[in-house]
């Protein structure tokens, strides 16, 4: 691709372009992938588990990948995307050499977890394919990578190409775009969710060839060749178009069951330089992206259903001055209050300001002793979020949850909370010296 | 920094007193933790002090019992511990407090007459543990996040990474394995205050700390990566609180890219403002392929429901919106087989596996279909295979995708489908597997039960058969029920072969 210039760029001058054009792809994980080391393995790298971020930008997103786009030339015209062809930013082009020892030197330098590597369409879907996997081979087999690599995955690519990404790459993602069909296809016309979807399942099927079940490993069938171990994500646009937070739900939801996804990242909309007039003008609250995420999560890990959330909804959109679990319980009050030395594990996770990790810990701990308010303040930072929710040895919120300013005084901010505050009663622990020895070790 | 005076002579009482080598002495603490337990000492009674610490008591160095005299546990002297605490115990001594000896020892001690007490998240002792080792977990992954190697060369001309760190806790020790593992290959060096840790490609060692102006003071990758961190941010959204939140300033004056922090945030308000201010452009190519697209799909349309070949119609039927199933589907499944199938048997529609595989009854009804056939003597590869309805229907639950029945207007919207199927196959005899197909070929619904088994006719004339969908089989929870019913399924296959056989294929 030559520069519109007619000079040669420097490699900063290449960095600097193909970096701003990869920014508006909000994924970075680096986990879930894996464990491997370079130890063990020869070269360089490591995978343990648990992804890092080796710094924030002031946008407030981690950086953990070397995100990078191999070209921001493109033959499509997506609205919405700031390489389309018709806007009329610099264009460039890395080699593959260039991308490799970018990545190396990076990472040696311990700037990065690995490389995110994307690309507008040059010429082909599967001619640009393979330059992304040329890239990741090159890092695996020359120079024995260990470290994390996603590529975006090219959704008409050639199956032969897609098989050797996932060989090499640790995530594909393929982006669905847009929450429906019909924004696809009035703001990314060369784009299909028919297409889309199918790679999708064909990433899926790829995936789960790839995967021995513990029976399998017990009988020791072959290990099967390698794809994508840390699995396909997508990303969705928001605001861009007018779909409300529900629909945006109803078709993460759709492709979390379908597909497997380990994530759908949301991406609030985000002015760009050079912007399609088919485009709103201003951004959607970044708030927005937020409450979708909290929205998600209550669906993967704490038991809401879609038909719950609609609940917490007004017009099909969240609120955005609460979370949506505290919006579903102040539509529910007839739910509460839960008492926590009683209810369900189920139920507890549906208590405002209670996560995963404080409901497994107060499980464990009622069984020894009824907590008490001071009990849950030491398990959790948000215990005063509960509150007017629950019911403790020592703590009623009696007329509080009937309370029509409940609401108004979450938005106030937790110093508002202290309202709830009833005087602190006396610590008094149960004696547990009677309990059953446990598994215990010598010290 | 104050050595301990050693050499002072044992007191006979007072406070017990142990001196540690360095901050995060994980062994000489057990040690001495085991036997003060086990000699009943009151965790009260017990001033640990650590070499490098600034925040220990001075004034007590050399002073105090020496633990020395305590005889060595024996095996049923020695305290028991639940096996959590051990790694527990592990990260709470690279804590910063000076307490956490005595709160490591008080738990020991506490643990014979309550031996859960681990489990018992609200205890504040186990409470104040269990977020002291919360935060060394975060100091070490803070560590793993933000060293910043500099490249230097060895005396013998070898290169050498070296990295200044300032971490919050003393968790080099428990972190420097990590660099081992990701980086085997290269020589390294971390330098921080108290401690610090080498490789040479074969060896860690650890040894005292150091100052910072004996690490390099620059990198030649700096400036790249710095052109990448400012390139990166998106000024349309400005998020200070959660950036600090993740990357707390006391890791930034050893960060080089933390000196464009401040410009970014200072230029984020006109640089978003200039992009919402500037003219917008209509898309150049857009209007143009919708434009196309248009065109294709009334091509599509236009073919109605009569196509050339079976391609064409399998084309049509990738676009096929004639009902709002196709917006959660992947794909359309269209039916497969022999073109000049004698029998066609007529499913309900599509289900998980076969919505991501793009081809009808290859999940678990399909596999039992295919055992099914066989035993009734029936060549699948014979045959033409389809459904009544061609795009999955289902609902969300959990992680899975659960089957849902079509509703008789969705059966309607896909017969002219099943109907292009059946022009080009012409097959003698056409199945149906349960009550939507019977639906969809009858055009009215029907009861199995009084009318599986024998030969009928379908709404257009044709002969016809109906017997139970293979899904049915599966979903009956009582084995023997399910045998007796896939022996009634088999006979109905076998009915079908003879009725194609009598009528001459």
């Amino acid at each position: 691709m030559p520069p519109s210039t007619g000079r040669t760029r420097s490699l900063k001058e290449k960095l600097a372009i193909l970096a701003d054009a990869a920014k508006y792809d909000a994924s970075c994980a680096s986990s879930g992938t894996t464990k491997r080391n370079a130890k063990a393995s020869g070269g360089i790298g490591s995978t343990e588990g648990s992804g890092i971020c080796h710094a924030y930008a002031p946008d407030g997103r981690c950086i953990s990948l070397l995100k990078l786009l191999l070209t921001n030339a493109c033959i499509y015209d997506c609205a919405y995307c700031i390489n389309r062809v018709s806007s009329r930013i610099e264009r460039e082009a890395f080699t593959v050499e260039e991308v490799v020892d970018l990545t190396l030197s990076f990472y040696r330098r311990n700037y990065i977890e690995g490389l995110f590597l994307s690309s507008g369409i040059i010429r082909s879907a599967d001619h640009t394919m393979e330059q992304l996997v040329r890239v990741a081979r090159t890092l695996r087999l020359e120079h024995r990578f260990q470290g994390y690599i996603h590529l975006k995955t090219i959704p008409d690519a050639s199956p032969e190409l897609l098989a050797e990404a996932g060989r090499w790459a640790d995530r594909l993602s393929i982006n669905i775009e847009l929450p429906t069909e019909r924004s696809l296809t009035s703001f990314a016309p060369e784009k299909s969710s028919r297409i889309i979807k199918s790679s999708m399942a064909h990433l899926k099927t790829g995936i789960e060839a790839a995967k021995r079940t513990p029976r399998e490993e017990k009988t020791g069938r072959a290990k099967p060749r390698r794809f994508a171990p840390a699995g396909q994500s997508t990303q969705m646009i928001v605001g861009a178009d007018g779909a409300s937070d529900l629909t945006i739900l109803t078709t993460s939801r759709t492709l979390y069951t379908s597909y497997d996804l380990r994530r759908v990242y949301y991406s609030a909309f985000s002015p760009i330089p050079d912007a399609s007039s088919a485009l709103p003008p201003a951004p959607p609250p970044l708030a927005r992206e937020h409450r979708l995420y909290q929205a998600d999560w209550l669906t993967r890990f704490y038991g809401f259903e879609l038909s719950d959330l609609e609940g917490a909804t007004a017009g099909g959109m969240l609120d955005l001055e609460i979370d949506p679990k505290l919006a579903w319980a102040l539509a529910h009050r007839e739910a509460f209050p839960v008492d926590l030395n009683r209810a369900p594990r189920e139920m507890l996770l549906r208590v405002p300001g209670l996560g995963v990790k404080a409901v497994d810990a107060i499980v464990r701990t009622r069984r020894y002793r009824r907590m008490r308010f001071e009990d849950l303040a030491r398990l959790t930072p948000t215990a005063r979020k509960a509150k007017p929710f629950i019911v403790l040895e020592g703590w009623q919120p009696a007329r509080l949850l009937d309370d029509a300013a409940l609401r108004q005084r979450f938005i106030k901010g937790p110093s508002q909370l202290d309202l709830f505050a009833a005087p602190p009663p006396p610590i008094a622990h149960t004696s547990t010296a009677t309990l059953p020895l446990a598994a215990t070790t010598v010290l | 920094m104050t050595a301990p005076a050693r050499a002072a002579a044992p007191a006979a009482s007072g406070p017990w007193r142990v001196d540690l080598a360095h901050p995060a002495d994980f062994a000489a603490f057990r040690n001495t933790a085991r036997k003060l337990t086990a000699a009943g000492v009151d965790p009260r009674d017990v001033v640990w002090q650590v070499a490098q610490e600034d925040d220990a008591p001075r004034g007590l160095f050399g002073t105090g019992r020496s633990v020395d005299a305590l005889p060595e546990p024996t095996p049923e002297t020695a305290p028991r511990a639940p096996r959590a605490f051990l790694s527990l115990a592990e990260a709470v001594v690279c804590h910063n407090a000076p307490e956490r000896f005595a709160l490591l020892h008080r738990l020991l001690a506490r643990f014979a007459a309550e031996p859960k007490l681990l489990d018992i998240a609200s205890d504040p002792d186990v409470a104040k543990a269990r977020t002291m080792a919360k935060n060394v977990a975060r100091c070490s992954h803070k560590m793993k996040a933000f060293v910043r190697f500099r490249e230097t060369t060895d005396a013998d001309g070898t290169a050498r990474f070296v990295a200044w760190f300032e971490p919050e806790h003393h968790t080099l020790d428990r972190t420097a394995p990590f660099f081992t593992r990701r980086f085997p290959e290269m020589r390294w060096s971390i330098l921080t205050p108290d401690r610090s840790a080498h490789w040479d490609g074969e060896t860690l060692t650890m040894g005292p700390g150091a100052s910072r102006d004996v690490a390099p003071d620059g990198d030649i990758n700096e400036d790249l990566w710095r052109t990448y961190f400012g390139a990166i941010f998106n000024p349309a959204r400005l998020k200070v609180k959660a950036m600090q939140s993740e990357m707390p300033k006391r890791y930034w004056k050893n960060m080089p890219e933390a000196e464009l922090i401040a410009p970014l945030i200072k230029s984020a308000a006109s640089r978003a403002e200039a992009m919402v201010a500037a003219p917008a452009l209509g898309p150049a190519r857009s209007t143009r392929i919708a434009r196309e697209r248009r065109s294709e799909a009334d091509a599509v349309a236009a073919l109605g429901d009569h196509f050339e070949t079976l391609a064409d119609l399998k084309r049509a039927l990738g676009h096929c919106t004639r009902c709002p199933l196709h917006g959660p589907a992947t794909q359309a499944v269209p039916g497969e087989g022999a073109l000049d199938a004698p029998i066609m048997f007529v499913g309900e529609q599509p289900g998980d596996q076969e919505d991501i595989a793009g081809k009808p009854f290859v999940g678990p009804a399909g596999q039992l279909f295919d055992r099914a056939l066989a035993d009734a003597g029936i060549d699948r590869n014979r045959t033409f295979i389809t459904n009544a309805v061609k795009h999955f229907k289902f609902e969300p639950r959990g992680k899975r995708r659960i089957h849902q029945k079509p509703s008789i207007s969705e059966i309607h919207a896909c017969e002219a489908w099943l109907t292009a199927e059946r022009r080009f196959v012409r097959p003698r005899l056409t199945v149906a597997l349960g009550a939507s197909a019977a639906r969809s070929l009858l055009g009215r619904t029907v009861t199995i039960g009084k009318m599986r088994g024998k030969p009928l006719d379908w709404a257009d004339g044709t002969p016809g058969f109906l017997t139970v969908h293979p899904s049915f089989l599966l979903r009956l929870p009582d084995e023997s029920a399910r045998r007796a019913e896939y022996d009634k399924f088999v006979a109905d296959l076998s009915r079908v072969r003879e009725i194609s056989v009598a009528t001459g294929l």
